[in-house]
């Protein structure tokens, strides 16, 4: 009986001894990636296609022989749509995973909640969405659009002859940071280009806004002026959907007061019979139907991996793609995860669009990148309708916010500041040098 | 370019020579050909000249090119109408209608359009089909004549009203008529003559031409110069505004009934299984949610099996979503809930676990993306009354539709035995069971009941809210709030209750914007609780006590 129980217990020991043997070698043969996407709850229809985009980036990276010569080991966490959640579950990431990167978050709120955390634990934070600006950390790369990258060149458009020559605007938005940002943005700029607060209508209503019918009858009235009228939406998440079917059924044409939105792409379309709605407009970095050979790998590989012919790609994909392979460049170039090793590796890194041409990571953490306008088709994608010539550099701060006009992102020799009036390590200089 | 011209010029007149073609069949060919060349001014320039011919023949390849349908052939540039047939496109000249073969998708391209173009498409299209024999294509030229006001269309229109014998198309006409000569007729009598005939309408499309006239340029200067024309057009713009502020509130009156129906049919089910058996069901909304992915799973049978008979899918979901959610429901009341009568809390959580479990199932199941839930054609579109109301017509059917249900429910509870049955388990469960009735099966068929009406309230919402796993979570509070609201187990409170939300709701939105106006409808409720707990129509007598 005693000599069972000490075989037993040496048993115990030796199993014990492996994996206290193992656990180190085996964490020295992958480099984990934390995957921070909610997976349940409201944000879940956008998130989880970008969990998978992160899944079949990985797997491919892997296929080609990992990165340092090891492994990239995805850890999935999820956050379930819940703000508070975010900050606990990139911790978890980065304090009991030790995961070298973190690819993730949608809404400026989460952003906003897990940003202490990174900034705390000196982490690195992939965010892909397009936003509201007025951020600088040096613990994420944004790989969205800031505003100058799709709000301005959307009204520069709709201005244009080409776009209609709207002299008469309707911001409408969902109520929280990003609209209310981007339309603060938004005014300022059209009061720069003449136009009166007597012409600019701003409404927001909550998320998940699901009846309509009052506020298109109160666009159609406000179009009704005498000036040509066109609509920005910032509407954002599951309201899209209401909105655009109301846009429909009360019969608003495109040409007559095109509407212009930010955040929907070709996964939001894809609940929706288009056909009443060509014509009217997104602005994105990235459209599916653009054709390059770049693109169409892409498509190919995203739906060969999620099994299904008839996947959509949408921007944010594309910034995940262009992000992961940056931070890929990065690490192989500074030969560490090293977190600090890897950011200053990171700034110039060139990656080529999906879409045609380079983007390059600037020393503020924004992308530059080319901005496209696209209608919507019957079929649920895309046509492209403007682009812009080259790739335009993403503006951290707006310069049509005086107070954020003042303010400097550059995280290099001598600013060192993701919000400064003046270089911080610039009188250090000494002239002549 | 020159040599590929001549080949269609001799084409065409080969065409002429069988009398196929019109009279300048070679013009037309041209421009036809020049809708799909070169970038959207060339195509606007060809558009314009299309215009100019006055030929109708032209109508067919405009009407492709706003529908998209427009292609051109790599091979040899060649434009031509396109249907789409499974894996190839089916192309046909623009002119003759003749069959020019089929095409794989990659060797034509798709002529594209920008808005600019799709409004000079239209104006041309009005002036090309105002002598058709269609009055409600003339009516609809009409409208696009007045919204483009294209130049050179006034003695196309004069005898186009000539020849009108449709009062309503006449009239439009000469709305569109007067339009016309407000924008380009030079003298300032004939521009006060035609402000006469455009102050009779009720229409955002004459307000905004009326209401250009007085908009005045960076330096002040208005875009009316004659200042007669100004002080006759501030007068039309007062009668208009008139008009139209009545029929606004006629269209807020709409939409409030709209919203209070949407309201009444998330709740309805819910008036059965909270306000009549107690039971405070957190997965209400979720049984909503299995009503709408019912009716996606119908559809996608119907697109498979009959897609001639679309439109009838839905009449087919509604029954269908009745029997998933009341089996649903029945399993729910049967496995969990019939254990918790009597401890509300404990049904609380319970029943928002399986909402939550619920949720998850079908996100797992069908993708956490929105489903694709398509109209049928008899609930697509609106009705334009005047003034800018357009009544649209799902939101008429589902007022409709939520009038029915409650009528069909209220006949079920007052006149067949299982409503006496179930009322009378409601009121005295024990004197009930004695008289014979099995309690507990009555239980689960009421439950049932509830849970396959709020199926059926979400074939209707499928048809304007997203069919997604969150759809229900949308509904529930505001499903509680019209029953505590209306009064607990009274059906009428509900329809009142849900009646007088929407139209509160609709009618501070304008004033005090969606955010703010819902916050006062809340506070209103929490008010109007502490005055009457026992919300509009409350339960009288000894039940009330039970």
């Amino acid at each position: 009986m005693r000599d069972r129980l000490t075989k037993a217990v040496a048993a115990c020991m030796i199993v014990l001894g492996l994996t206290a043997a193992t656990a180190p070698s085996q964490a020295a043969e992958t480099i984990k990636v934390g995957v921070l996407h909610s997976l349940s709850g409201t944000m879940a229809i956008s998130e989880t296609t970008l969990k998978d985009v992160m899944l079949m980036l990985i797997e491919d990276q892997n296929a080609k022989g990992g990165v340092l010569g090891k492994k990239l080991e995805p850890v999935v966490v999820d956050p379930a749509s819940n703000w508070p959640l975010f900050a606990e579950k990139a911790r978890e990431l980065m304090q009991k995973d030790k995961v070298a990167a973190v690819f993730g978050c949608w809404t400026s709120v989460s952003r906003k909640s897990v940003l202490p955390v990174f900034e705390e634990l000196n982490g690195l934070l992939f965010y892909p969405v397009q936003y509201e600006g007025e951020e600088s950390s040096k613990n994420v790369f944004y790989t969205g659009a800031a505003p100058n990258q799709q709000a301005i060149p959307a009204v520069d458009y709709l201005m244009s002859a080409d776009g209609g020559a709207a002299t008469r605007w309707v911001l409408l938005g969902t109520d929280y940071v990003y609209p209310r940002t981007t339309n603060k943005i938004l005014r300022a700029y059209l009061h720069a280009k003449g136009v009166a607060d007597a012409d600019i209508m701003e409404n927001y209503t909550p998320f998940g806004h699901s009846d309509w019918q009052t506020i298109v009858a109160e666009v159609k009235k406000f179009a009704s002026a005498g000036k040509k009228t066109a609509v920005v939406s910032t509407i954002n998440g599951d309201a899209n959907v209401p909105f655009y079917k109301e846009l429909g059924n009360q019969g608003i044409k495109a040409d007559e007061i095109p509407v212009v939105a930010f955040s929907v792409g070709e996964e939001e379309l894809a609940g929706l019979d288009t056909a009443p709605l060509v014509g009217h407009l997104a602005a994105w970095n990235y459209f599916m139907s653009v054709e390059t050979p770049e693109n169409t790998a892409f498509i190919k590989k995203w739906r060969a991996f999620i099994k299904n012919a008839k996947r959509v790609t949408n921007d944010p994909m594309e910034a995940h793609f262009i992000g992961f392979n940056m931070w890929v460049q990065a690490v192989e170039q500074a030969g560490t995860t090293d977190v600090d090793a890897v950011r200053q590796a990171m700034y110039g890194q060139k990656v080529k669009n999906l879409t045609g041409g380079t983007a390059v990571m600037n020393t503020n953490h924004h992308l530059s990148k080319p901005v496209l306008i696209g209608e919507i088709q019957p079929n649920g994608q895309f046509d492209i309708v403007w682009r812009t010539k080259d790739v335009v550099p993403g503006d951290a701060w707006s310069d049509f916010i005086p107070e954020s006009k003042k303010l400097t992102a550059d995280w290099t020799f001598p600013w060192v500041c993701g919000n400064c009036e003046s270089p911080r390590f610039g009188k250090a200089v000494p002239a002549g040098l | 370019m020159f040599v590929c011209r001549a080949i269609v010029a001799l084409l065409l007149a080969a065409s002429v020579l069988t009398g196929a073609a019109h009279a300048e069949p070679a013009d037309l060919d041209a421009l036809v050909q020049d809708l799909g060349a070169g970038g959207f001014a060339q195509k606007q320039k060809a558009i314009d000249g299309l215009a100019a011919t006055g030929d109708p023949a032209a109508v067919r390849s405009l009407e492709a090119m706003l529908d998209g349908k427009l292609y051109r052939r790599l091979s040899d540039g060649r434009v031509a109408i396109g249907a789409p047939s499974g894996q190839v496109i089916r192309l046909s000249d623009p002119l003759t209608g003749a069959d020019l073969g089929d095409a794989a998708p990659a060797d034509v391209d798709r002529v594209t359009i920008n808005n600019r173009l799709r409004a000079g498409l239209r104006a041309a299209l009005g002036g090309l089909t105002l002598l058709s024999p269609e009055p409600s294509v003339r009516r609809s030229a009409a409208d696009a004549i007045l919204k483009a006001r294209p130049e050179g269309i006034e003695p196309l229109l004069r005898q186009a009203l000539t020849r009108e014998s449709d009062d309503s198309v006449r009239a439009a006409m000469e709305q569109a008529l007067a339009a016309v000569q407000l924008s380009s007729a030079p003298e300032p009598e004939i521009r006060i003559a035609a402000l006469r005939t455009l102050s009779q309408a009720a229409n955002q499309d004459v307000r905004a031409l009326v209401a250009g006239l007085l908009v005045q340029d960076a330096n002040g200067v208005p875009a009316e110069p004659d200042a007669d024309v100004r002080a006759a057009a501030e007068t039309t713009l007062a009668a208009i505004e008139r008009r139209l502020a009545m029929w606004g509130i006629l269209g807020n009156l709409f939409h409030g009934l709209s919203l209070g129906s949407v309201l009444l049919l998330a709740a309805v089910g819910l008036a059965i299984t909270f306000g009549v058996m107690g039971v405070i069901n957190m997965a209400h909304g979720e049984m909503v949610m299995l009503g709408a992915y019912t009716t996606f799973i119908v559809q996608e049978w119907f697109r498979a099996h009959a897609p001639g008979a679309f439109d009838y899918s839905i009449l087919v979901a509604v029954p269908m979503a009745f029997v998933v959610a009341g089996a649903v429901g029945i399993a729910i009341e049967q496995s969990v809930i019939r254990f918790l009568y009597g401890r509300p809390l404990e049904t609380l959580l319970a029943t928002w676990g399986i909402s939550l479990i619920l949720q998850q199932a079908v996100r797992s199941a069908f993708g956490p993306t929105n489903r694709e839930v398509g109209a049928p054609s008899w609930m697509s579109g609106a009705i334009e009354v005047a003034g800018g109301l357009t009544l649209t017509y799902n939101r008429l059917w589902i007022i409709v539709f939520s009038l029915v249900v409650l009528a069909l429910l209220m006949l079920l509870n007052r006149a067949t035995d299982f409503g006496l049955t179930m009322r009378a388990v409601v009121q005295n469960r024990r004197m009930a069971a004695s008289m014979g009735i099995r309690t507990g099966r009555i239980d689960a068929l009421t439950f049932g009941l509830g849970s396959g009406i709020a199926g059926i309230a979400g074939v209707a919402l499928s048809q304007i809210d997203n069919v997604s796993p969150n759809l229900g979570q949308a509904y529930i509070i505001d499903s509680f709030m019209v029953v505590v609201f209306g009064g607990v187990g009274n059906l009428w409170g509900t329809l009142v209750g849900a009646m007088s939300l929407g139209l509160i709701n609709k009618f501070l939105e304008p004033v005090a914007g969606a955010v703010l106006g819902k916050i006062l409808v809340l506070v209103g409720i929490i008010l109007f609780i502490q005055k009457r707990p026992r919300g509009l129509f409350a339960l009288k007598g000894r039940a009330v006590e039970a």
